[in-house]
């Protein structure tokens, strides 16, 4: 009964702030919506027994990306905050793609059974512990190796991007 | 009584409107947002296939980890692009930034 | 080469290298027209010598011929080069037969005395040697038609006689009525070889053969016979299809309109060309065909009714011209009448007028020639075509007066001259196949055909010359030996060719019973011709008002006549108003709208859709990001529709 009531609030969060994200003409106003999706999220994330991952998601997601967002905001300010408006021609065909699109995605979803794989083990240390097994786990089914590319990753999207917002003239 | 289908259509949803916002905002950085909620949708997908198609196994949670990594890092590259083009054109609007036209 | 030149290897010398009669002209052609067009007189000795050369091997091959005496035609070279099916083969040959060698020794000899003519009255032109390539190969041409051995090699050098016409009667290229005239006499004949080209396609595919021997064998002329078109049997469909080709070069009525404006060419060229050989190719081919239009029904009614017409119609408006060489020309279209009515006269059983017909065309080269060279001389001489600016000739030019009168007695027909046997035989013909209308018609024109040629003679050579004209007269003088000699010697085969025994050797099937002069037809012919004579000397002899009252009084009827009956002006209304305007114009509009609108609109069609796909590289990274979505939403379909999903 909570869980049924919790989760119709938090879809009234997340899909109404993603629907303000794209349709409000305030650039900042859109930021700030998205902080709001993004916690309808986390708390789904609480819901279906990831708790490490709802934290991870606010501390990295809300706390760093859409900070990051927020710089970009403000150094490419348009006047007045608002951007320009579209034309219909445009949004026609992407209401009726993106309308599509969710039409075919929930029909495939009812059309599928979705069978239960394994039983329900007993996670004794909760998930964190087994997730961080599992990160660094040399193991068949372990991931250290993505784990380490994603390191690499970070470290190259650091530099390109340091490179790329470089002021001219500083060689 | 929640079923897997009642999680999955908020993320499809979540999802169209993610692509209706990548396709419809004239400005980049508000492109980039909506690209972040696509990147939400389908981390979404993961833990909730995980909790009920695979409540044993903890692949799901380290799939939505690893995509909360890489949207970290695409984030940061796309921002600097975007600085880097105002710094040139003085505007961010996609619809302005033509330079592949025919 | 093709398959197999065969040659023919126990016949006299003369006749066994018959083929060299054509050829040399040819080699004359190319050699001078290629190489020589600079050495004018080398040019002309070459053609020259080649005409000449094949003018006394053509006597030789008479002589072996006629002697012989020989029942089947002679094919001393046949050379097969192309092969359509099992029977059908085209294929260049030499043919010697009765008719096929007189021909080609006529025309053999008098192109080369009309080369020889032609030193004197082309000197100095600039076209001089360019002249003497092309009356070689107008000469070989002529030579190839008569030795044709099957109708597709007669048809090929019908169309290069044509050519060669062409050539040569625009020869003053720079003048534009001589571009016209030699285009109108190519566009008629041509038109006029649509009708004959059927005709030939027609025979070749019923009878399988091209060849002139198998074509006219029993069997082929049963098959042509049995075939029939909307009721008509196909042997007399092809029949008169082919006789509109030999009408359009002989210049029968309605086609003769090309003949008189040929007077353009040169006057050699009018004397060799449109006097003695090109023009008789269409009786000729009416000859070689002989076995076909006999078996015909109607095929040689057609032939006579129309060379009948054209034979009358023609002496009247010479009547009335005043251009000498437009008088020559309409006698000349009257003579081919009498030699067409005389074929047409015959019939399988009376071959007279078959053999008159060629007797005719003999003699006829001979006096026609003669005259236009005389005509040329005197054209020379006093530099004008007008009959009425010439007078008292005689006495400035002794030997073309003699020639020209001699000429003139022939074609009158006064006894002993050769005119006047090829003419009685023609009349005999006519009356022997018991066709009344057509002796009267041919007996009144035989009378018109005398008057109007001694008023010329008379206007040129006889009177005193205007005063105005003193000046002209003063300057005439005699023409050099080398234009007279060729005079004296035709001269003299117009008076000796009426004794050549032609029914002893030019007939058709079997030989005719002799028989001399048919007196009841002879007196009445020469006492016609005796009657012109003098109506025109009576006329003419001295300058006077009567014949200009007599036009007068006739008034409308002159004017009609003298203007030719106005067949060139129906002609230009009827292409001009009618064709141009009905058929071409449209054809032109649909040729210009639709179908290089139709290649035009797919061109633009090209264009404008690239355009259009153009717009959608618009540059703009959500367009490309829409299509990418697009793409994805049809992917997720197809895969919807093709697998109904996973799992299921």
């Amino acid at each position: 009964m909570l869980e049924t009531i919790a989760f119709y609030f938090l879809a009234i969060l997340t899909l109404g702030c993603a629907v303000r994200v794209v349709t409000t003409p305030y650039v900042f106003h859109a930021a700030l919506y998205l902080v709001g999706s993004l916690l309808g999220i986390a708390g789904y994330f609480l819901m279906l027994d990831a708790e490490f991952l709802s934290a991870v998601q606010i501390l990295v997601y809300v706390g760093g990306i859409v900070v990051l967002i927020i710089f970009a905001v403000m150094l490419t300010g348009e006047p007045g905050g608002r951007q320009a408006e579209s034309s219909w021609t445009r949004t026609l065909p992407a209401f009726l793609v993106s309308g599509g699109i969710f039409a075919a995605l929930v029909y495939l979803y009812s059309q599928t059974e979705f069978v239960r794989q394994y039983p329900v083990e007993n996670n004794s240390g909760g998930y964190a512990q087994a997730i961080g097994e599992k990160l660094l786990s040399l193991g068949a089914d372990g991931f250290i190796l993505p784990f380490e590319v994603v390191s690499v990753l970070l470290v190259a999207a650091m530099v390109g991007a340091i490179i790329v917002a470089k002021k001219e003239g500083g060689k | 009584m929640l079923t897997i289908h009642h999680f999955l259509i908020i993320s499809a949803a979540l999802f169209s409107i993610g692509i209706f916002g990548l396709l419809t905002r004239r400005n980049a950085v508000v492109v980039l947002m909506s690209i972040e909620l696509i990147l939400n949708a389908a981390s979404l997908n993961f833990i909730v296939l995980g909790k009920f198609v695979t409540p044993g196994l903890v692949t799901g949670k380290i799939f939505a980890i690893f995509i909360i990594a890489i949207a970290a890092a695409e984030a940061a590259v796309a921002m600097a692009i975007i600085v880097g083009i105002f710094k040139y054109r003085r505007t961010v609007d996609v619809e302005k930034i033509t330079d592949l036209k025919w | 080469m093709g398959a197999g030149i065969e040659t023919n290897s126990n016949l006299g010398w003369f006749l066994e290298n018959a083929w060299l009669i054509p050829l040399l002209p040819f080699l004359a052609f190319l050699i001078s027209g290629i190489f020589l067009q600079r050495f004018k007189n080398a040019a002309a000795a070459v053609s020259i010598a080649a005409v000449v050369s094949s003018a006394l091997i053509a006597l030789g091959m008479a002589w072996q011929f006629y002697a012989g005496d020989f029942s089947e035609p002679l094919i001393p070279l046949r050379w097969q080069f192309l092969r359509f099916s099992a029977g059908l083969t085209a294929e260049m040959g030499v043919m010697l037969d009765r008719i096929s060698v007189m021909l080609a020794t006529v025309v053999a000899v008098v192109s080369s005395l009309i080369h020889i003519y032609s030193i004197g009255y082309m000197h100095g032109d600039k076209g001089y040697a360019r002249f003497f390539a092309c009356m070689s190969l107008f000469t070989f041409s002529m030579l190839g038609l008569v030795f044709a051995t099957n109708i597709f090699q007669i048809y090929v050098f019908w169309e290069l006689v044509g050519v060669s016409s062409f050539l040569l009667i625009g020869f003053y290229y720079y003048k534009p009525s001589a571009v016209a005239a030699s285009k109108k006499a190519f566009i008629v004949t041509r038109f006029a070889d649509l009708g004959f080209l059927l005709g030939v396609l027609i025979v070749s595919y019923f009878t399988g053969t091209f060849d002139f021997v198998k074509l006219q064998s029993e069997a082929s002329l049963q098959v042509l016979n049995n075939v029939t078109l909307f009721g008509m049997p196909m042997i007399s469909i092809a029949a008169v299809l082919i006789y509109t080709g030999a009408a359009g070069k002989s210049a029968m009525f309605p086609l003769h309109i090309w003949l008189p404006d040929a007077m353009e060419g040169p006057t050699p060229v009018s004397a060799l060309i449109h006097a003695a050989t090109m023009v008789v190719a269409g009786v000729y081919l009416v000859a070689r065909l002989f076995g076909l239009f006999v078996a015909s029904e109607g095929g040689l009614t057609v032939v006579m009714y129309i060379g009948t017409f054209t034979c009358l119609f023609a002496a009247l408006i010479a009547l009335t011209q005043n251009d000498i060489k437009r008088v020559l020309a309409f006698s000349t279209l009257s003579q081919l009448g009498y030699m067409m009515l005389a074929l047409g006269v015959s019939s399988a059983e009376n071959t007279l007028g078959f053999t008159a017909s060629m007797f005719h065309m003999t003699t006829h080269a001979f006096f026609k020639s003669l005259l236009f060279l005389c005509a040329g001389s005197v054209i020379h001489a006093v530099h004008t075509n007008d009959v009425w600016q010439m007078g008292g000739l005689r006495k400035k030019m002794p030997l073309t007066h003699l020639t020209f009168l001699i000429a003139t007695l022939a074609i009158a027909g006064v006894p002993p001259l050769a005119g006047f046997f090829s003419k009685d035989e023609i009349l005999a013909a006519a009356l022997e196949g018991g066709h009344g209308f057509v002796f009267a018609v041919a007996l009144l024109v035989a009378g018109l055909t005398a008057f109007y040629m001694f008023r010329i003679y008379f206007l040129t050579f006889w009177g005193e010359p205007k005063a105005c004209d003193k000046e002209r007269f003063d300057a005439a003088h005699e023409s050099p030996p080398v234009m007279t000699l060729p005079l004296l010697i035709l001269a003299l085969l117009s008076v000796v060719a009426g004794f050549i025994p032609f029914a002893d050797n030019v007939y058709y099937g079997s030989p005719l019973e002799h028989h001399g002069v048919n007196w009841a037809i002879a007196v009445p012919a020469t006492i016609m011709a005796l009657a012109g004579i003098a109506a025109a000397f009576a006329l003419y002899s001295r300058r006077g008002d009567r014949p200009a009252k007599i036009a007068k009084s006739l008034g409308g009827v002159y004017t009609l006549v003298k203007n030719k009956f106005y067949v060139d002006e129906v002609y230009l209304f009827v292409t001009k108003k009618i064709i141009f305007n009905c058929i071409s114009r449209p054809a032109a509009w649909f040729d210009r709208h639709v179908v290089d609108g139709s290649m035009n609109l797919i061109g633009r069609v090209t264009v404008a859709s690239g355009r259009l796909f153009r717009k959608t590289m618009d540059g703009k990274v959500q367009s490309y990001a829409l299509t990418v979505t697009g793409g994805f939403l049809l992917l997720l379909l197809m895969l919807w529709h093709y697998t109904k999903v996973l799992g299921g």
